[in-house]
């Protein structure tokens, strides 16, 4: 298939569609209108079912209910919508059930803005919903990268019967970049759905499937978080995933996602010309963060300093902490809100921060 | 090469159609291209703008604070943008509404009188057209004719027939900076 401009938010929906994603439940909030929009055209015409609910508790309940009669589902939203799906959430990873829900984030907190920010990296990657809990969560930087976590996304949660979350911004949703879409060939090999309630009668060969996510007895819910935590483990170990720039010889590094990387590799591109040794280190899986090589990148004797960039007042800056452990420097360059730093910002703060150094 | 456009006007001028037009054609034409418009507060207000990235390399940055090319096509848009102009750049600008003149040496200011260019040939609509065809002049940066083929692409089949009149818009404001 020859590349097409799409929008980012479109291509993320007919991703999903290639991906075998039938259903799709969500509730209009920009930045994200488009996904809602494409997959009410789309759905019918692949025998799938689109449905605006009444509200984004609805929509997150009725993906609980599709996941729990083993279809492929999705929801998407932005920050305050997502907010609201926090519920659901926990309950579809309490009933180890898999999804996919995107969240093109907006500034916060609030209503916040329309405009794109990185505050809700805490919400995404700690869980957001009670309980121990955390969904796969992918953040693209680009559009075809967003098609390509995409179809990874239903894949992953099928693997691991979990919640996966695109973690992506206005920008990446509201961009138009070339994309190209390929049929995909796993390579994972997924586990039947036996679980899934699809029906029983007398006549059925296996036992009732019943989806639940209370256990009322102390021993009952420990086998359930021990076997969310093995899983946790695992995902750990295998999924993790990242991009390096220029890390090599670097003498600092920058830490940035999404669409923030990209600036920061402009800025990278604008310090290089001075003769600065930069690189950047971008997590594509913010959960699991990939701990180890950020590790083996800083462990460089030429690294001197890491710095990480966000729109926010400093998240990702965290888990770049717990990685780093200590060995070297880490600083924050950001705002929280809707504020985009520039190239040029970023260049100026990496310059002053290395004379420093 | 990589060229970075900022094009800026308001609403129903067809400034973000002319970016993507670009965009399309480059891809077209094998380059990596980016388009981003404006969606925030601003567009509420009435004007629009698009951030369009046509560049060989893969492309860094789809969000630009400073570009190689802006065109402004009234006088919010040359007020906010003039200085977002990298030193060297071009600035286009619609002399048809903005009786203003560039403020900047450093940058080649061209005028193009788009709506008096789209009156002559008897559409009002075609005035970003006019604009495009004399950014094209001044940056080569993608064939007319891949334009064209782009724009009928977005028109579709059944709208094939103001593909010519488009073209003319295109030519007359391309002659329009010819000096």
């Amino acid at each position: 298939m020859a590349k097409q401009l799409m929008k980012g938010c479109e291509a993320v929906a007919e991703a999903a569609i290639m991906a075998g994603c039938r259903y799709f439940f969500g509730y209009p909030i920009t930045p994200q209108n488009d996904i809602p929009e494409y997959m009410a055209r789309r759905m019918p015409q692949v025998g799938g079912c689109f449905l605006q609910s009444e509200s984004e508790v609805a929509a997150i309940n009725m993906v609980y209910g599709a996941s729990a009669a083993g279809a492929r589902v999705m929801t998407s939203s932005s920050s305050p919508g997502i907010s609201l799906k926090q519920e659901g959430m926990t309950y579809i990873a309490g009933a180890e059930l898999p999804c996919v829900v995107v969240n093109m984030v907006r500034g916060g907190p609030g209503l916040g803005s329309i405009q794109p920010s990185q505050g809700d990296y805490f919400q995404a990657t700690r869980g957001g919903g009670h309980g121990d809990y955390h969904p796969i969560v992918l953040a693209p930087s680009s559009v075809q990268e967003a098609v390509d976590l995409m179809q990874d996304a239903f894949d992953l949660a099928d693997q691991y019967r979990t919640p996966v979350m695109i973690l992506a911004d206005g920008i990446i949703g509201q961009m138009m970049e070339p994309v190209e879409f390929t049929e995909r060939k796993s390579t994972r090999v997924l586990p039947k759905k036996d679980w899934a309630a699809t029906g029983w009668t007398p006549a059925s060969d296996r036992p009732r499937a019943i989806v639940n996510s209370l256990y009322i007895e102390v021993d009952e819910l420990q086998e359930l978080n021990d076997r969310l935590q093995a899983r946790y483990k695992i995902i750990r170990e295998n999924e993790t995933r990242a991009e390096l720039y220029h890390t090599e010889g670097a003498e600092i590094i920058i830490c940035a996602y999404g669409t923030v990387a990209r600036i920061c590799k402009s800025a990278i591109n604008l310090l290089e010309k001075q003769g600065c040794k930069v690189g950047l280190f971008r997590p594509i899986t913010v959960w699991p963060f990939p701990e180890k090589e950020l590790a083996a990148v800083m462990a460089q004797d030429s690294v001197k300093k890491a710095v990480t960039v966000e729109i926010s007042a400093g998240q990702m800056v965290e888990d770049v902490k717990l990685a780093v452990n200590g060995t070297k420097p880490v600083e924050f360059f950001g705002k929280p809100g809707s504020y985009t730093p520039t190239a040029e910002e970023i260049a100026e703060y990496i310059i002053k921060s290395a004379r420093e150094a | 090469m990589v060229l970075t456009n900022i094009f800026a006007g308001f609403g129903g001028q067809g400034v973000l159609l002319i970016g993507k037009l670009v965009a399309y054609a480059g891809m077209d034409e094998g380059r990596n291209v980016s388009w981003l418009p404006s969606y925030g507060p601003e567009m509420r207000g009435g004007t629009a703008n698009c951030s369009v990235v046509v560049s060989d390399d893969p492309i860094a940055s789809p969000v630009l604070s400073m570009a190689d090319c802006v065109i402004a096509m009234n006088t919010p848009s040359l007020d906010k943008f003039e200085a977002n102009v990298l030193p060297g750049g071009k600035l286009f600008i619609n002399s048809s509404i903005i009786d203003k003149k560039a403020t900047r040496t450093d940058i080649d200011v061209y005028y193009v009188p788009c709506n008096d260019i789209a009156d002559q040939l008897g559409n009002p609509k075609v005035l970003n057209m006019a604009m495009l065809g004399a950014y094209l002049e001044a940056t080569k940066v993608v064939g007319v004719e891949s334009v064209l083929q782009a724009l009928l692409h977005s028109l579709g089949e059944k709208k094939a027939h103001l593909i010519p009149l488009n073209r003319q818009a295109i030519e007359m404001g391309a002659e329009s900076i010819r000096k």
